[in-house]
């Protein structure tokens, strides 16, 4: 059982991750990226992370693909224009890419002591998640609520339109 | 095939690799800021199912935990990322990556 929902939610994530590079339109894109991140939950949850698949589900393929699909309606972005791009992508990147898996297929074959996982086993529940996280990691977890403040002031003072300031001063 | 059997956790990690390496492709050959952008979630998804593997295997719960702060930084960086490129399109109205090839705006 856990074979066959590891193969079929494995087999969605590669699939989208390859439409999202195929796909000429954003909007697509974006979609797939969805489909990528939803099965990347369901796998999370067979290896018995139950908080941290409800979490992609809700901050990944639902706070941050909302404010990509919103952004990309925003700037009504078209298709992408084929460029043939740089040389040095072509010619460095992708020997590179292909050098990068090599390596880490080989490092992660060659691993020791791997086990296997299976349904029911290994099962991390939230309440044993939640106790390491409010009580040793409280202040780390504080900090955070302050980088997202930041980071919804910078959003918002970035994304301001310039003349904005005088009728809002007006 | 025997359909009962346990899933190899190198299986997970060998699913890790290949999402990273089509995030790395995707940020050489997509032409459109936002899809680059895109590429750079799907490589930090990747490293995150890399972390869930790990913790699964040591039974660690931090592992888990590192993981859910990842997903608060990239919210972060997501808000502050689209904001970057909103600014960039209303200085240069093109979101295509060879025309965006100064930072003076």
């Amino acid at each position: 059982m856990h074979l066959v929902l590891f193969l079929i939610f494995a087999g969605l994530c590669l699939a989208g991750a390859i439409n999202l590079l195929l796909q000429s339109h954003p909007i697509n894109s974006a979609l797939s990226l969805v489909v990528v991140m939803i099965a990347l939950a369901v796998l999370y949850l067979l290896l018995g992370a139950e908080f941290l698949a409800a979490a992609q589900i809700i901050v990944y393929s639902g706070a941050i693909m909302v404010l990509f699909v919103f952004v990309v309606m925003l700037l009504n972005a078209g298709r992408e224009e084929r460029t043939l791009g740089s040389k040095v992508a072509k010619t460095l990147g992708f020997p590179a890419v292909v050098a990068v898996m090599g390596v880490l297929a080989t490092i992660i074959l060659h691993l020791q002591g791997m086990g296997a996982a299976a349904i029911n086993q290994g099962l991390i529940p939230t309440e044993e998640l939640s106790r390491v996280l409010f009580h040793e990691l409280l202040l780390p977890f504080e900090i955070t609520s302050i980088l997202i403040l930041i980071a919804i002031l910078g959003a918002v003072a970035l994304a301001r339109q310039e003349g904005s300031e005088r009728s809002v001063t007006k | 095939m025997n359909f009962a059997q346990d899933v190899p956790l190198t299986w997970y990690l060998l699913l890790s690799a290949a999402l990273f390496s089509l995030g790395i492709v995707g940020f050489l050959i997509k032409r459109n800021l936002i899809t680059v952008f895109m590429s750079i979630e799907l490589m930090l998804n990747a490293v995150n199912l890399s972390f869930v593997t790990f913790a699964h295997q040591w039974h660690m719960v931090k592992g888990q935990i590192f993981v859910f702060f990842v997903m608060m930084v990239a919210a972060a960086e997501a808000a502050v990322g689209l904001a970057i490129i909103i600014a960039v399109f209303r200085a240069r109205a093109t979101l295509a990556v060879d025309r965006i090839d100064l930072m003076k705006l």
